[in-house]
């Protein structure tokens, strides 16, 4: 499983341990660091002091739990974002007139960050998961229908043309040719857009709620826990390995990968 | 029945100048614009097979595109069985010059795009095995367009446009691309195919060899505005060999020439 979530199935023997010596590495220089630093363990834990405290957060269920809490808004702003957005962008790409009028707004929207929406979203939505779902939805919302919108645009006209010849009707032209065509497109999108709200959901939960790994490395601040703060970002890292990993499996699905040429 | 009839037919696109023209620009009266295609007349027979020659960007394909429906025509008259061209129908399905294959079908799917109107699965099964039969496909079925050969990729777009049983097929160049054999294969196909099924076929091609060897008849575009400069119909018996034919030698070497090629090899 580990192997296969650093991507190292297909690589030459001799590049196989690579990703493992990076993080072995990355844990020795941390190690170092953190020994001659001069700083207190407090201020600056080493990995062993990081990893036992992990084992507390752990046998408590608090990690699990923070983790599963965040990745629920995760799936629900994503899922909202998603479905809202590809329908959204595969309309624009077809209808000229229609990406005129609203191509503009999206584009003025878009640059905004979704923190920049956090005031309003906690107005709006109160406390608890809407405001940071809310704010999921609009990282990952702006990005899908701009991506599905140049995807639909860059469909090979010819295409078209064959469509119009084999009499398709509207609904055919959509469902045999506009969706399968652009699905490699969308699910680099989608890959894209995972690893975005994952950014942004730690961020909301320093604000809006009392439950999530945003906010447990809030908590373990305000309580000078340096070591469990690490501990949330090593979860933050791993599941976003994850995300990446299954993101990119549905990246292998047949119908995602029918641009791939094989001679 | 695949009757053409083409009356007076031009073609002519804005032309996007940087500088406006002079007031005094007797050109001006047409318009900024460029004639494409200029005041053709063509009668073209059910079940002919008509090549259609002439140098690059001379608007062969541009011709093919407004028989086709795809584009409409500036001035003139296209019509089909004695009915105006009015947009792309399956009844004259176009074979296009780089593979038109859906990549996200199979073979097998592809064929079945002009047999989506049978209702009954195995009654559309069998249809589909035919044709894909008929251009040697079989056990290519559920292969994807990328893992074919470029001649196999060519044969499944024949079979997907034979299956809609079409009175008219236009193919814009469709050996271009293909290796030296694949291309004498498939043109060979083509032709056993045409006097199979007796199909009305355009076909556009700057190959002056593949024109004396397939076509019933020849048709030369001149260029700039494009007009017919030549429309002749081949009564050879087929095979053909131009090696052995001093007739049809002879008409190569006027092709030839007419082209802007001396000496024909």
């Amino acid at each position: 499983m580990l192997t296969r979530l650093l991507k190292i199935g297909d690589r030459k023997p001799h590049a196989y341990p690579m990703p493992f010596l990076g993080f072995f590495a990355l844990l020795l220089v941390w190690d170092v660091l953190a020994r001659f630093s001069g700083w207190s363990r407090d201020v600056f834990p080493g990995p062993v002091v990081v990893l036992v405290s992990m084992g507390e957060l752990l046998a408590d269920g608090t990690l699990v739990r923070h983790t599963v809490a965040s990745l629920f808004r995760v799936t629900v702003g994503f899922y909202l974002a998603a479905g809202l957005g590809i329908p959204k962008g595969i309309a624009l790409g077809m209808m000229k007139t229609a990406r005129s009028l609203i191509n503009p707004l999206i584009q003025f929207l878009r640059p905004i960050s979704p923190l920049a929406w956090i005031p309003l979203a906690m107005l709006w939505f109160g406390i608890g998961d809407p405001p940071a779902i809310f704010l999921i939805f609009l990282s990952s919302f702006f990005p899908l229908v701009v991506s599905t919108t140049i995807a639909v645009d860059g469909v090979n006209p010819t295409y078209f043309h064959v469509a119009a010849n084999f009499n398709f009707s509207r609904t055919e032209i959509i469902t045999r040719l506009v969706i399968p065509a652009i699905i490699p497109e969308v699910v680099t999108a989608l890959r894209m857009t995972v690893t975005i709200s994952w950014l942004v959901v730690v961020a909301a939960e320093m604000i809006a709620v009392q439950s999530g790994l945003g906010f447990l490395i809030l908590d373990s601040r305000n309580a000078l826990r340096m070591d469990y703060v690490m501990d949330a970002m090593i979860a933050i890292g791993l599941v976003g390995l994850t995300l990446d990993y299954l993101m990119r499996q549905l990246g292998a699905l047949e119908a995602a990968s029918w641009r791939k040429t094989t001679h | 029945m695949g009757r053409i009839n083409i009356e007076k037919l031009s073609k002519t696109y804005a032309n996007r100048r940087r500088d406006p023209r002079r007031d005094d620009d007797p050109l001006l009266r047409q318009g900024d614009r460029v004639n494409v295609l200029f005041d053709i007349d063509l009668n073209i027979l059910d079940g002919e097979m008509v090549c259609f020659l002439g140098p690059s960007g001379c608007g062969k394909s541009t011709l093919l595109r407004i028989i086709a429906g795809f584009e409409p025509p500036s001035d003139g008259r296209v019509e089909i069985n004695e009915k105006p061209v009015k947009g792309p129908s399956a009844d004259h399905i176009f074979v296009f010059q780089h593979s038109g294959l859906f990549p996200w079908m199979t073979v097998a799917e592809n064929v079945g795009l002009g047999l989506r109107h049978l209702k009954n699965r195995q009654e559309r099964h069998e249809q589909v095995s035919e044709h894909i039969e008929m251009v040697e496909l079989d056990g290519f079925e559920h292969h994807y367009p990328r893992q074919l050969s470029g001649g196999m990729q060519r044969r499944a777009e024949l079979a997907r446009a034979l299956a809609v049983n079409p009175d008219i097929m236009i193919m814009d160049e469709p050996f271009s691309g293909l290796d030296f054999l694949t291309h004498m294969k498939m043109r060979e196909e083509v032709v056993n195919m045409h006097a199979f099924i007796q199909k009305t076929i355009l076909l556009v091609t700057h190959n002056i060899d593949d024109a004396l060897i397939m076509g019933d008849r020849i048709v030369i575009l001149g260029d700039s505005p494009t007009r017919v400069i030549m429309d002749r119909t081949l009564d050879f018996p087929r095979p053909r060999d131009f090696e052995k034919s001093s007739e049809l030698s002879l008409l190569r070497s006027e092709l030839f020439l007419m082209m802007g090629v001396n000496y024909a090899v």
